[in-house]
């Protein structure tokens, strides 16, 4: 800079003078922009991913004045500084002395034996603080983690291994050795009930409600030939047949996984013996090393994607919810791409560029800040209570009253969301359109072709960097979209996958999960939003992450074509 | 290329019967793309802008008026019984009944006027008349002998070979002996019945009484065992009307003057009278006294014409009065007025022979139309309120009614109502609760408020954050940076809302809450820091400038943000320790300022983030494009960088950042997930930035699953949906009008 020399002699006002403060204050706003968007990630994925971590249980006394001293054997789930006199309004009689105390959450678990899964306590209170190997955590089918010293295990009400130990002595050991033998017995057997359950009875319900829909139907048509209905019954006779067959298998299964128990003695000193068939997986987190506590990790972010949620969304997968945004955002893109591309073609290519033409470009490009609840209430209003009841009516009277298509579900969803981004792919693909220059057209008509080649064969692949562009920011946007999902076919817990081996295989009219209403379902309508927390943070930095591809997909894509058709550009 | 070609080469015969057809089939498909192309992208702008008809659609049935459409009119059955003491008809308008002068219950077929079943009073005629209320079907007779007898309307509905069949017929529930109330010839009457007690006040020609049975179910029979307790009543000469509320606890008596005298009877053994009020002004004459549905507002009708709705309002003092509410007024003097059953609806006879239908608490008139030429008659609805019997002296009339949202009116949606049991006219949206006769209140206003100020306090986070930013990044930052910053705002842009809405509601909030300080001490310090950040530089010896180029200031100051804003959440706590002595909420709350976990601020927040990237990338698009010239002008002349932004570029660029800010602001206004999940979602109007807000958008995520199909509230939260999208969709038309318009002067230079 030629004013560097100057500037070294500037007097403060002649500094204020020059505005260079107000650049840095615009600086500012940057750097600021710049750590809130950053900051919100690092929170995300800091939260998200620490989640799957196994953290120590600690062990100590916790003597609040004013009240009995006991031992709390807890995981610590936050810490933070808060003044003593917030405490002492809340009612909580700490010590004159402090000015300052730390305040913390602590999981306990066994809300079967607590009544709750938390409590807050106060640091400085909290002492005798250690980490004994013994101490174990169990994930269960229902009412939380368990935290405690194991102490025995049985086989049909016959102890195989026990301890009083609550170090690791070799009998401490054994005991652990068989629980773990003992757990790994009875998921074995979960799973297969959970086979026969799910898929096998399903396969079969679903097959008993096609014949009960096919029997209403004939009988509405007036065709239940006695024929017909001996039919209907030989089939009905048939399933039926077959689920006795698997319920007996279920009822011998049932009675080989409820063989084993195991006795757990917990913070408060009682003993309590439970179903080593409730335990989805037990750990020693104390005891592990580093290596041991990453695979630990790397089977939990496993079952987080891969496995089916339990206990009202708190705790397992989000599988389903993961295949529901798949399967309803590629629905959208198979809907929203030719009739996109179709309308933006249209607008550039054929129809006339007058005062009508420029009106419906402005208004189409508005739709897209068009708020997307609104889209919601039309879909609800026009398709689902509109079209779908009337299809309802014409195509599915057997099934009435309970509806079909007349409400929320895949296909509806698919529908609405592609009119909340057919605006987007319009705006974009005409974007591309705009930048082909004329005499490529010109050139491609010269030589003979006509306007629908010269469209498929020159034009069209020249704009398909902006086609791709904007599907994938369409794409981006759907996947993130919830409100308008909310009014039209999305629910908390989905009984099967909208795809399955049940004809007629791709259920459109099933309702779905999604991953962004999970993360406000289990955030906010969770009966324990504070169990519940850690598995939403992980939701929502998958969330991110798969918008976040998205749109770097989106950035690649157009710049490899980009790259491919450069050579036509001018 | 359809001509022939003249000169023939051999080889290149481009006519061969093969190139022919191809050629054809060539032209087919480019018409057959050209129609194609043509209808498909036609019909995806019509089904896009069919979006907004259909709202139109649902919502126009609100606002369209009433309609009366006569059926059938057929002579009054049993016409020698006399004229009617009271007229009405069952669910389904199939059948009617009449209570005649005589005594006699008369039961017709609706539609034609056939006499289905005609019920002898058992004891002759009466000398008094009273309808306990429209939906519980029972009315009683006073006789001359101080007798009363209660009966009750009864509809057996069987389905004889599919069809549906009414069946009739007459019920004494307190038997067919009837109740002694008084030894004297009762002239008026009323009665008030619900499942501890009745009761019956009875006024004769010169004393006047009140009787009170109340009911003790036998345990062990299950049998009801009656009470009677009576108590006279002060006469008050020339009484014309009464009434016994809802809760039987007051009896009002009125003369033909619209004199009225309240009493206290919720202890019959020490009657008090209350108050005595005057509610005709001038000499028009009482027509009648009646409840309307849920018997809080009395409709008192004169001979003016004028009906005036009156209902109890508490006073500071916590004491309840009768108070004039609001009228509405006919041309010509009232003959009779009836009550819808279901609904806070009523219509209006008068002396032409018009007959008016309205909606009591939107004060607002439906119909207005001329149905007989008698100046006598009688009128009654039909349970759903959609069919009339009008009766003038020798015929019934039987009238469709078509009035699906009388309760909806422009000035109910936008303007303040009185409520029943509100102190003051509010504007409030409460639009279920769990008991029967519940009012719905729906205005929009306090919705609108709450979109205006989540809109607001994003508005004042956003707007200075995105516009500050762009204009260094497009006009101060180095170009290397630029490349790394814009790719991160973008991100911004596509993170889901209902992520922003969960941080925002499950960390942003309780987080607030613990640290309300440190928001406030952030604020202070952050533009302090930075400048004093800044002036410490620019004292720096120029060796350590120059290792920061120009440009790359926001680097530098990224930690200086980071620590500032780490100290002042760890000082948070001292802070409040100092200042607010270790409570700031409590000390809030002494400055009477409510505190919600959930409030605006973290809305405004949460929001603004949303909306910062949209209004930075169109700020900085406006600043980027203001042609190189201009600012190259400025500098040459001498002017700083800082003075070429203000006086030349801004300006320029000033179109562009408006629409930025229109474009912003549109989103902000929309955006349902956010304020869903981050405020308390409360319908407040309030605009304490401590407290939530409940906004149109997320009142439509909330309410319309819930809503049924066709009813006044759904139409009226299409009409919220149809209002968020004109508010979006001219504020987005201004603003790409703008900027187009901007675009084109910038070509120009």
């Amino acid at each position: 800079m030629s004013t560097e020399l100057k500037q070294k002699k500037q007097t403060v006002s002649q500094w204020v003078k020059s505005g260079d403060p107000w650049v840095w204050l615009n600086a500012g706003a940057v750097a600021i922009s710049v750590i809130m968007v950053l900051g919100l990630l690092i929170l995300i994925a800091v939260r998200g991913l620490g989640h799957f971590w196994p953290a120590d249980i600690e062990r100590g006394t916790y003597s609040l004045p004013g009240s009995e001293p006991y031992t709390l054997i807890a995981e610590r789930v936050e810490s933070t500084e808060v003044p003593a006199a917030q405490l002492r309004e809340a009612g909580i009689p700490v010590g004159e002395q402090y000015d300052l105390m730390m305040r913390s959450l602590m999981k306990t678990g066994n809300r079967d034996v607590y009544g709750s899964d938390f409590r807050w306590i106060i640091d400085e209170y909290f002492t005798d603080i250690s980490k004994p190997e013994m101490l174990f955590a169990a994930e269960r089918h229902e009412w939380g983690n368990l935290y405690g010293y194991l102490q025995a295990v049985k086989e049909d009400g016959q102890v195989v291994a026990q301890t009083q130990d609550v170090t690791a002595t070799d009998s401490a050991l054994a005991t652990w050795a068989a629980f773990e033998a003992s757990i790994d017995r009875a998921t074995g057997i979960y799973d297969d009930i959970h086979e026969v359950e799910k898929y096998e009875i399903g396969e079969i319900n679903h097959k008993l409600e096609r014949l009960r829909l096919e029997q209403r139907r004939l009988e509405l048509e007036g065709e239940l030939t006695p024929e017909k209905l001996a039919d209907l019954d030989a089939e009905r006779a048939e399933q039926d047949a077959k689920y006795e067959v698997l319920q007996q298998r279920l009822i011998e299964l049932y009675g080989q996984i409820n063989r084993d128990t195991f006795v757990v003695q917990v913070m408060d000193g009682s003993v309590h013996e439970m179903q080593v068939a409730k335990v989805v997986r037990a750990y020693r987190p104390n005891a592990m090393g580093i290596t041991e506590k990453m695979g630990f990790y790397g089977a939990k972010v496993w079952e987080f994607l891969s496995a089916e949620p339990r206990e009202a969304n708190t705790e397992g997968g989000v599988f389903p919810a993961i295949f529901g945004t798949v399967m309803m955002v590629l629905l959208m893109t198979v809907l929203v791409t030719p009739f996109g591309v179709v309308a933006a073609i249209y607008l550039r290519e054929y129809a006339s560029q007058g005062f009508v033409t420029r009106t419906i470009r402005i208004a189409v490009n508005n739709l897209a800040g068009v708020p997307s609840i609104v889209y919601g209430v039309f879909g609800l209003g026009f398709f689902i209570y509109f079209l779908g009841s009337g299809i309802d009516q014409a195509f599915f009277p057997e099934a009435l009253p309970s509806p079909t298509f007349g409400t929320g579900g895949l296909m509806w969803a698919s529908i609405t969301l592609a009119l909340l981004t057919v605006p987007v792919v319009i705006v974009a693909t005409e974007e591309g359109l705009s930048r082909i220059p004329r005499s490529v057209r010109e050139g491609s008509l010269a030589l003979g072709a006509t306007k629908a080649e010269t469209l498929w064969r020159v034009i069209l692949p020249m704009a398909s960097p902006a086609i791709m562009t904007g599907v994938i920011l369409a794409v981006a946007r759907a996947a993130g979209e919830v409100a308008p999902l909310m009014l039209v076919g999305v629910v908390k817990l989905a009984p099967s996958l909208p795809l399955d081996g049940n004809y007629p295989y791709l259920h459109l009219d099933q309702k779905f999960m999604h991953l962004g209403f999970h993360i406000y379902d289990v955030g906010f309508q969770s009966p324990n939003v504070e169990a519940a927390r850690p598995l939403v943070y992980a939701t929502a930095l998958l969330l991110v992450i798969v918008i976040a591809t998205l749109n770097l997909a989106a950035v690649t894509i157009r710049n490899h074509l980009r790259e491919k058709f450069k050579s036509l550009e001018m | 290329m359809s001509t022939k070609a003249d000169h023939k080469i051999p080889e290149l015969d481009f006519d061969t019967p093969a190139l022919k057809r191809h050629r054809k089939v060539r032209a087919l498909k480019d018409r057959g793309a050209t129609v194609g192309i043509a209808i498909g992208g036609s019909s995806v702008i019509v089904a896009v802008l069919l979006i907004c008809f259909y709202l139109v659609y649902e919502v126009a049935p609100l606002f369209t008026g009433a309609d009366i459409e006569k059926q059938n009119s057929y002579p009054l059955p049993a016409l020698d019984a006399g004229k009617s003491l009271y007229l009405t008809a069952e669910e389904q308008v199939e059948v009617g009944l009449r209570v005649a002068e005589n005594g006699d219950m008369i039961y017709f077929n609706a539609e034609n006027g056939q006499i289905i079943e005609q019920v002898k009073n058992p004891f002759g005629e009466p000398t008094a008349f009273a309808v306990e209320a429209n939906t519980s079907n029972l009315f009683a007779f006073g006789y001359a002998d101080g007798r009363v007898l209660i009966a009750k309307q009864h509809y057996k509905i069987t389905y004889p070979e599919g069809e549906r069949l009414i069946t009739p017929s007459i019920e004494y529930p307190y038997g067919t002996e009837g109740i002694q109330v008084a030894d004297f010839a009762l002239r008026k009457l009323s009665i008030r019945d619900d499942e501890d007690s009745l009761t019956i006040a009875a006024v004769g020609d010169e004393s006047a009484q009140v009787t009170r049975l109340d009911k003790d179910v036998n345990f062990i029979t299950e049998e009801v065992e009656l009470t009677q307790s009576d108590a006279s009543l002060p006469f008050v000469d020339d009484t014309y009307s009464l009434l016994i509320s809802g809760n039987q606890r007051y009896l009002y008596l009125a003369t033909r003057s619209g004199q009225m005298t309240e009493f206290d009877i919720r202890n019959i053994n020490d009657i008090q009278e209350k108050e005595q009020i005057d509610l005709i002004d001038g000499d028009a004459q009482l027509v009648s006294m009646q409840y309307l549905l849920g018997q809080s507002s009395i409709m008192v009708s004169d001979t003016s014409g004028r009906v005036a709705q009156w209902f109890n309002v508490r006073d500071e003092d916590n004491v309840q009065h009768l108070t004039f509410i609001r009228d509405v007024q006919q041309n010509s003097s009232i003959v009779d007025i009836a009550m819808e059953h279901r609904r806070k609806g009523f219509a209006t006879l008068d002396e032409r022979g018009f007959v008016a239908i309205y909606n009591a608490t939107s004060s607002s008139q439906v119909i207005n139309e001329q149905l007989t030429d008698s100046a006598t008659g009688m009128i009654s609805f039909a349970p759903r309120a959609n069919a009339l019997l009008l009766e003038d002296g020798q015929q019934i009339n039987l009238f469709h009614v078509d009035n699906e949202h009388p309760e909806v009116s422009w000035s109910s949606i936008w303007g303040d109502v009185w409520y029943e049991g509100y102190q003051e006219p509010t504007y409030t949206w409460q639009s279920s609760a769990a008991n029967n006769d519940f009012e719905p209140k729906y205005s929009l206003v306090p919705l609108a408020f709450g979109t205006i100020k989540a809109a607001f306090y994003a508005m004042v986070v956003a707007v200075p954050l995105a516009i500050c930013g762009a204009i260094y990044t497009a006009y101060f930052m180095a170009p290397g940076l630029r490349r790394k910053v814009k790719p991160v705002i973008e991100l911004m842009e596509a993170l889901p809302t209902v992520i922003l809405g969960f941080l925002a509601g499950i960390f942003f909030a309780p987080f607030l809450e613990e640290h309300l300080a440190a928001a406030f001490s952030i604020l202070v310090a952050l533009p302090v820091g930075i400048l004093l950040f800044a002036l410490l530089w620019s004292r720096l010896p120029q060796g350590i400038r120059w290792l920061v180029p120009e440009g790359w200031q926001p680097v530098l100051l990224i930690p200086l943000i980071v620590v500032l804003g780490w100290a002042c959440v760890a000082l948070s706590p001292i802070i409040e320790l100092y200042w607010f002595d270790g409570n700031i909420r409590g000390w809030l709350g002494d400055q009477g300022i409510t505190f919600d976990q959930r409030n605006a601020l973290v809305v405004g927040f949460a929001m603004g983030f949303a909306v910062i990237p949209t209004i930075f990338s169109i700020t900085e698009d406006a600043i980027f494009s203001v042609p190189k010239a201009l600012t190259q002008g400025s500098l040459a002349l001498g002017a700083t960088y800082w003075q070429t932004m203000t006086r030349v570029v801004l300006p320029t660029a000033s179109p562009g950042i408006f629409s930025a800010i229109m474009i912003g602001m549109g989103r902000a206004v929309g955006e349902t997930m956010i304020v869903l999940m981050a405020t308390g979602n409360t319908p407040i109007m309030d605009f304490n930035i401590f407290e939530g807000m409940r906004t149109l958008a997320a009142n439509l995520a909330v309410e319309v699953p819930e809503s049924e199909v066709g009813s006044s509230h759904y139409r009226i939260l299409f009409l919220a949906a149809f209002v968020l999208f004109v508010f979006t969709f001219v504020v987005n038309t201004i603003a790409e009008t703008v900027r187009q318009h901007l675009r084109k002067k910038y070509g120009s230079l």
